[in-house]
């Protein structure tokens, strides 16, 4: 199980050309808590900037953390030092969102994926080339892709290269950072199948970093909505999708097309005003304030915190029970097709 | 029904490539809007939206390109005109939106100069007047203080801001058409949507004919009235939306369909199309489909399919197309 409590990273702003003086800080993560029980998949999604890719580098340790701490199976990652930190890491990979930019183009494929093996010593002598045979059958890539290199692949093949190089090192938890949003349509669906296929056989837990609300639903247990730093709303993904009670996930559901003119045509659009914020230089209060259609005064002073609505359903908004009464009485049914 | 105000017919567009190899790029492509329409252009990376773009508004590389076909706005012929005469076309009659804003746009000049040039160019209005019409053009696309904003570079405003900004250059000169090409792709959803419902107010306030390029089937399903479908350089399959998402008949749209998760949460697993857009054979030698179809026999081979207008409306270009009126997904 993976616990997040109170992670915070704040990114130092400096000016000055011979004395780098700090002048502010950009609070990317400014108190996110996240739980990923064994063998499922938490979505993290927000808008660009919010700060999903920044949680997923700080559960790694690749930014340093302002704040809080990561746990992973009793063993606080967020405390580990150099040669420990270097063991714990085997156990948590990250696949990225641009497969081609991850792959060294002079490595082959077989020296990409040998590669973990070889750093965490998991297999010696012949059994390593048997392992990389495994690696590529269990991603769907021919046993012949490991002579070659990146380049001679599509970008659909290229992410399976990426999966096989983090499955190599047996890892418990990956994180998956947008893993099909540079990838065509037709081929998305290939490798988000592979991602769930892989969980089924290997017991693996997902932390999915995405913008794209319906990939999201499709391969989710849990999902949690980022909002400049912080999360404002998580829920089982079912009731996320059909039962929303913070306004921006309502808004955020409400603006993705959904691929059927019957349901666009009939569908509520809530258009947000406005521009995402700077997380330099926060909103007060509720940080959705600026452009919450339901903001009152105490949401400019007051930063909400996240609250049990009901058990595994948390939301951040002072007033999302009113909200929820009214819309339902404005609007009845489904509020977000 | 009013004659259309743009007709495509048979375009083709070939790049030389070094090697003296030759793309086809466009293959053969006809569509017609009018004007208030918005006609929807969807397929995969590579399969030749852009370069139709491009091709209508006299925009391809002058070098390594031959075309042929006919391209008629208003009845002029645009296919072969001088770069002259389309200037004059794209400062008065057609614009263009691109997917990122920020190769459109001239970094080193405020936003105030870039949208009052094209005015002072193109309606021949004095300094100040044309000022005053950039205000209103932000205005109109929702830029909130319009007069200040004029002041900014590009690099000051957000993704969003500069997308509406290029709407507004777009719609300086008052274009009977424009053609956007993934106008959204590169926004965050809300900001997406904001875009999105400026265009349709644009398209029904001033009867705009709108061509809209996108790989987003939702975009499509909510813009759009009327759809194409590419693939690798032809249209395969054409319809009104509601016929085309009810009935979808060529097996490349139907696999586009199974293979996106839907946000309602309409679909079980995923049905992907098998291999990758790279894996096709050229039309002269059958169905460029071919290589993914899971319909595919024999009668596919051989020559390139033709396409037909069916009884039940659309256009398709299949040899055995899924019967009428089967749904991909069986509703919510
Ligand atoms: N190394 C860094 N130094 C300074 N600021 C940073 C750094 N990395 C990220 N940021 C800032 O932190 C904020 C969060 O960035 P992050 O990459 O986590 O967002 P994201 O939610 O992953 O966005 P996207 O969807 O665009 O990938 C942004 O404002 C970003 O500019
Ligand atoms: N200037 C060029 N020279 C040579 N080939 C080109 C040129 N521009 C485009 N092509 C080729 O023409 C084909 C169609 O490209 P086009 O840009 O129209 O695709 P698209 O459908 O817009 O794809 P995307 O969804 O990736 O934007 C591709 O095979 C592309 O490589
Ligand atoms: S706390 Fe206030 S501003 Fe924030 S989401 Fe709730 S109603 Fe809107
Ligand atoms: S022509 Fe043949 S290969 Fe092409 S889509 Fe139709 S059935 Fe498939
Ligand atoms: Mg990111
Ligand atoms: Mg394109």
């Amino acid at each position: 199980m993976l616990q997040v409590r109170n992670l915070q990273v704040h990114f130092p702003i400096k000016k000055g050309l011979v004395f780098d003086r700090t002048v502010g800080a950009v609070r990317a993560v400014d108190g996110v808590d996240l739980t990923i029980p064994r063998s499922t998949t938490l979505g993290l999604v927000g808008e660009s900037g919010c700060g999903k890719s920044t949680v997923g580098k700080a559960i790694l340790r690749l930014v340093p953390l302002t704040a809080g701490t990561v746990t992973f199976d009793n063993l606080e990652l967020s405390a580990l030092q150099n040669e420990e930190l270097r063991k714990a890491r085997r156990h948590v990979q990250m696949i990225f969102q641009d497969p081609y930019a991850s792959l060294n183009p002079r490595q082959n494929v077989e020296s990409i994926i040998t590669e973990p093996i070889r750093t965490h010593q998991l297999r010696t002598g012949a059994a390593v080339h048997q392992r990389v045979n495994e690696l590529l059958d269990s991603v769907g890539l021919p046993r012949g892709a490991a002579s070659r290199y990146p380049h001679e692949f599509s970008g659909g093949q290229r992410q399976r290269i990426g999966i096989a190089r983090a499955l190599a090192a047996e890892p418990d938890l990956i994180i998956a950072d947008e893993p099909v949003s540079a990838l065509d349509v037709s081929i998305q669906a290939q490798v988000i199948n592979l991602l769930a296929d892989l969980q089924e056989q290997l017991g693996l837990t997902y932390l999915l970093i995405s913008h794209d609300l319906a990939v999201v639903r499709h391969i989710s247990d849990t999902v949690a909505v980022m909002y400049l730093g912080a999360i404002v709303e998580t829920a089982p993904a079912e009731t996320l999708y059909t039962n929303p009670q913070h306004p921006y996930t309502l808004a955020l559901l409400s603006a993705v097309p959904v691929p059927d003119p019957v349901v666009e045509d009939s569908r509520h659009r809530m258009v947000l005003q406005g521009d995402l914020p700077s997380p330099a230089n926060p909103p007060s209060g509720c940080r959705f304030h600026t452009r919450c259609a339901y903001a009152q005064r105490r949401c400019e002073q007051e930063r909400p915190v996240l609250r049990d609505l009901e058990p595994g359903h948390q939301v951040a908004c002072h007033f999302a029970e009113e909200i929820a009464v009214s819309i339902s009485a404005t609007r009845g049914g489904d509020v977000v097709l | 029904m009013s004659e259309p105000l743009l007709v495509v017919d048979d375009l083709h567009v070939t790049f030389k490539i070094h090697g003296g190899r030759a793309v086809r790029a466009v293959d053969g492509v006809s569509f017609a809007v009018r004007a208030g329409e918005t006609v929807g252009i969807v397929g995969e990376s590579g399969s030749g939206k852009s370069v139709t773009a491009l091709a209508i508004l006299g925009l391809l590389p002058s070098r390594g390109v031959t075309t042929s076909g006919s391209i008629l706005l208003n009845g002029q012929q645009l296919l072969g005109a001088s770069e002259h005469d389309m200037q004059d076309v794209r400062g008065r009659r057609a614009a263009m939106v691109f997917q990122d804003p920020m190769t459109s746009l001239n970094p080193v000049l405020t936003i105030g100069r870039q949208l009052t040039e094209t005015i002072t160019r193109h309606l021949g209005v004095k300094r100040d007047a044309a000022r005053d019409r950039a205000a209103e053009l932000l205005d109109r696309v929702g830029i909130p203080e319009p007069r200040q904003r004029l002041k900014n570079y590009p690099h000051q405003l957000s993704g969003g801001m500069r997308q509406r900004v290029m709407i507004a250059i777009a719609l300086a000169s008052d274009p009977a058409l424009i053609i956007a090409d993934e106008p959204t792709t590169a926004l965050d959803v809300t900001i997406q949507a904001q875009v999105l419902e400026l265009l349709r107010e644009v398209v029904r306030e001033s009867n705009t004919a709108l061509v809209m390029i996108t790989h987003d089937l939702g975009v499509i399903a909510g813009i759009c009235e009327s759809v194409n479908v590419m693939y690798s350089g032809r249209i395969v399959e054409s319809n009104e939306r509601h016929h085309l998402f009810a009935s979808p008949r060529h097996h490349y749209t139907r696999g586009l369909l199974a293979s996106v998760p839907r946000l309602d949460g309409a679909q079980g697993r995923l049905v992907p199309i098998p291999g990758s857009p790279s894996d096709v054979i050229a039309w002269s030698e059958g169905c460029a489909f071919a290589p993914r179809c899971p319909a595919v026999s024999d009668a596919c081979r051989g020559q390139a399919p033709e396409l037909v207008s069916s009884p039940e409306g659309g256009t398709l270009r299949c040899v055995q197309p899924a019967p009428v009126g089967m749904p991909v997904w069986s509703g919510r």
